[in-house]
């Protein structure tokens, strides 16, 4: 097998595993809430198990211990020695979330220090040896021989161990020429070990009118001299496991026969009553057939099969769900792409129609307006496939919360609501660090201490819901909590002290809340290393703008408080308004529009050479005139011919842009303009039109603070030149 | 990708020849992907004056390069003539507008003639050779040269 296949196979093994650490904390999470049905627990089981599995054929020695420890937990509460009470929901929770981490550290190739969950593993060992029963440690030998790739560098290095003296049998079932094995092979590799002398034992074959030829007649004794441990000689016969008969003496001792690792194995998955671990090895092994080099899941999957029925019923359902293929994202980009032309070139087709004037009634229109309809559809299920559930990202800030609340001593529970709601992957992806950070906020700033909370009549555990809904062709997701709410006069305080206020300014609640999004507030009085790491609430909202999104916020004291999120489904496309500046057509992102406004004589004031400002309910506001901005015309176009659109940056501040006209609002596919040209100062993308023609869509917030830059450099240079 | 001259010597090479102004330029046909009529180009703001814009080819956004313009010859005028050269240089897709294409050459690299030591910056810059073909002088153009790589820069 190549280096690429092993890659290949490992990439898949851990793609896997990020379903089944999936699926394990969502079990979990419902066992948590009180579902101990033998079908949750079992499919919380397999993952873990399926994990272990894989883990060991890649040799991942620790995760492999630490899979198996927790394994054998979750056993005892299948088997119900264990009763799965909230202190060991909790701990399994924990062992889920190192898990996790353990799966990270081994794709990423970095090693995890065992000491850093060392607690956490003594804690889960601790639920099982309760009842005082032993553990067999061996069998984590064992299990991961279960799954095999055949890959030529499991054997391990010789070492410099003494000689051994093995003497093996090997007998092959007719199974093991029918699957296309080759005992010559085996018995070569065998010699590779060693210095080997073979014999083969012809006196079991028949006559030859008797002979079957698809029958297996030959058997080998092997005498080995090798250094290799027995578990390499062992190695050796992973491929036929199962379809021979073979016997391992090593130094005159007896080695475990394939009828007594059945009997450990089956005794370790909790159902050592089958008492006929003969049947147990066939079942598996007529199942398994490592040259297919199947995936880990189905492997270990048909394994718990054999030993345990009422794993079979869950499989099964398991299997019915599980109807997706993976695809590569390129490949569905590029199809999003051609279905994004494919709706430009309708619209071209269409406006073509128009201007060559067919009757409205004919037939042409007609077939258009269906046109138009399976374009769009066509691409809202191509939008579609991008999409995904928030349920990983959900996952995720379930682990974030028990953490805090563990290091903080507040007791949490999170709740959430609408963990299948889909939304675009990039928009998933790019929502994680955000989310983190109000999560972060409303455990640490938001939940009091059990004991404020006894004394303000709550229960001593405080609630944070994260919920995610569709509205309005956007996502919406809310971080409530019921907690203490924002508190208006320290955040008054300190925004007054940190300069970013007047203390005489008058400001509604809701003007407060804001002052949270506002860079350099942080509220926290002693910076904590839960949210306090110089990253504010202003990154959030940048972030969430940076999506096209929005965020409010609404609090009331005592009750707790609400952050809003409201953000695309898609970052392929974008609400827009149409506007037009010296003959050509622009967009602004609607996200950053506040308001339209038409500007009337007196609310434009000049403020210093070329600098003017309007007037809009006794605020001025900074007026940028987007055709002189971007070079389109020389002279400033006349504001009560034109158009002011307020605009409010990532940053807060507002800005009227002076526009021509207004066309219309549409939905606009993005383009990039970097591919083939580079960026551009002030606009974000491209975009093409109905017509045909590429438009420029804006960067208000580029935009804006290129406008400073220049009115600062002209003051510059005209010190200079005074 | 393609840059002029870089393989064998002696082999035959294809060349898309075209008129900027009164002269004529020629390249490497591997770079060019297409040619297409002119259709008006979007500007863009803050770019340099030889870049026309930005049009839409089939979904993807192009900029569009006026080689007159580049050259320092002039502004071109666009009329019903002028022709956009679409050509790849390493992942950049670029049109170039010039104002007809007049043919093809099969010539070889050895017929090649080093450009003639004059002052102006546009043979220094821009021209890696020229070609006698039928009496007339046709300069070999080096993509990478042409390209809005200061606007990339400026960025």
């Amino acid at each position: 097998m190549t280096v690429d296949t092993m890659a290949a196979i490992r990439q898949t093994f851990f793609q896997e595993c990020e379903e089944q650490l999936s699926e394990m904390e969502l079990g979990l999470l419902s066992m948590d809430e009180g579902n101990t049905d033998s079908e949750t627990v079992n499919a919380v089981f397999r993952a873990v198990h399926s994990i272990k599995g894989g883990a060991g054929a890649f040799k991942l020695t620790a995760l492999v211990q630490f899979a198996h420890t927790f394994e054998t937990a979750l056993d005892y509460v299948r088997s119900g020695k264990l009763h799965p009470s909230a202190d060991v929901m909790k701990a399994m929770l924990r062992a889920a979330d190192v898990l996790a981490d353990l799966v990270a550290a081994s794709r990423d190739g970095k090693e995890i220090d065992e000491s850093s969950y060392a607690g956490v593993a003594a804690d889960v060992k601790a639920l099982t040896t309760v009842e005082g029963e032993e553990e067999v440690e061996e069998v984590i030998e064992f299990q991961p021989t279960v799954i095999d790739f055949g890959l030529p560098d499991m054997a391990p290095e010789p070492t410099a161990a003494p000689v051994h003296e093995y003497r093996v049998g090997f007998t092959p079932r007719p199974e093991l020429y029918l699957n296309g094995n080759e005992t010559v092979l085996i018995v070569r590799e065998l010699s590779r070990l060693g210095n080997a002398e073979v014999s083969c034992d012809a006196s079991a074959v028949p006559g030859l009118d008797t002979i079957d030829p698809n029958g297996a007649y030959l058997s080998w004794n092997i005498k080995l001299s090798s250094e290799a441990p027995i578990e390499a000689v062992r190695e050796v016969f992973e491929f036929v496991d199962g379809e021979a008969e073979i016997s391992i003496e090593a130094d005159g001792q007896s080695e475990v026969s394939d009828a007594a690792i059945a009997a450990l194995l089956a005794q370790a998955l909790g159902n050592a009553s089958a008492g006929e671990p003969e049947t147990a090895v066939t079942e598996t092994n007529s199942e398994d057939h490592p040259q297919s080099a199947p995936a880990p899941t189905e492997v270990i999957a048909s394994e718990t099969a054999a030993v345990s029925p009422q794993a079979t019923e869950a499989k099964a359902v398991a299997v019915q769900t599980q109807t997706t293929i993976r695809v590569e994202f390129d490949r569905v980009d590029r199809l999003i792409n051609l279905v994004g032309e494919l709706v430009i070139n309708q619209a071209m087709l269409s406006q073509r129609v128009i201007e060559a004037n067919f009757a409205g009634s004919s037939s042409v229109i007609i077939g258009l307006e269906e046109l138009e309809q399976l374009t769009r559809e066509i691409q809202e299920s191509v939008m579609a496939i991008r999409a995904q559930p928030v349920k990983p990202l959900f996952q995720r800030m379930s682990r974030i919360v028990r953490e805090l609340a563990d290091t903080t001593g507040k007791q949490v529970r999170l709740k959430t609501d609408g963990e299948a709601t889909e939304v675009d992957k990039t928009v998933v992806e790019r929502l994680a660090e955000p989310l983190t950070h109000m999560i972060r906020n409303a455990v640490d700033h938001g939940i009091e201490s059990p004991e404020e909370r006894i004394a303000a009549g709550k229960s001593p555990e405080g609630n944070v819901r994260l919920s995610a809904a569709h509205r309005s062709g956007r996502i919406v997701i809310e971080i409530s909590d019921d907690g203490a709410g924002i508190n208006r006069p320290k955040v008054r305080a300190s925004a007054i002290k940190k300069g970013l206020i007047s203390p005489d300014a008058q400001l509604s609640d809701s003007d407060i809340d804001n002052l949270l999004f506002l860079p350099g507030f942080s509220t926290a009085a002693t910076i904590s290393n839960i949210s306090g790491r110089g990253v504010g609430m202003d990154v959030v909202k940048r972030s969430i703008l940076a999506l096209g999104g929005r965020i409010s916020i609404s609090s009331r004291p005592g009750q707790g408080s609400t952050f809003s999120m409201s953000l695309p489904l898609t970052l392929a496309v974008l609400d827009g308004m149409a506007v037009s500046v010296a003959g050509q057509t622009l967009v602004v992102p609607l996200t950053a529009i506040v308001e339209t406004l038409k500007p009337k004589k007196g609310e434009i004031h000049g403020i210093g050479a070329d600098s003017r400002v309007m007037a809009i309910r006794n605020t001025f506001v900074p007026l940028i005139d987007v055709g002189t901005q971007m070079g389109f015309r020389d002279t400033p176009a006349d504001p009560e011919r034109s158009v002011a659109i307020l605009v409010e940056t990532g940053g807060g501040a507002r800005n009227a842009l002076l526009v021509d006209s207004i066309q219309d609002q549409r939905q606009v596919v993005i383009k990039s303009l970097e591919a083939n040209y580079g960026t551009v100062a002030g606009i974000a993308a491209a975009t093409i039109l109905g017509d045909g023609r590429v438009a420029l869509i804006l960067d208000v917030d580029a935009l804006v603070s290129g406008s400073l830059e220049e009115q600062i450099g002209g003051d510059v240079h005209y010190g200079t030149g005074g | 990708m393609q840059e002029v001259g870089s393989s064998a010597n002696s082999a035959n090479r294809e060349f898309v020849a075209f008129r900027v102004g009164a002269q004529e330029f020629c390249i490497d046909i591997m770079g060019v992907r297409e040619i297409r009529g002119w259709t008006p180009a979007t500007p863009l703001p803050h770019a340099p004056a030889y870049v026309r814009g930005v049009i839409n080819l089939r979904g993807a956004v192009l900029p569009i390069v006026d080689l007159a313009m580049r050259f320092g010859i002039g502004l071109t005028e666009p009329t019903a003539r002028s022709v956009i050269i679409v050509v790849q240089v390493y992942q950049q897709v670029v049109g170039l507008l010039v104002d007809a294409v007049s043919d093809i050459l099969t010539t070889s690299e050895a017929s090649m003639q080093p450009t003639p030591d004059v002052a102006s910056d546009l043979a220094k810059t821009f021209v890696k050779g020229v070609y006698a073909v039928e009496g007339r002088m046709i300069s070999i153009v080096t993509l990478e040269s042409v390209l809005p790589i200061s606007a990339k820069a400026a960025a």
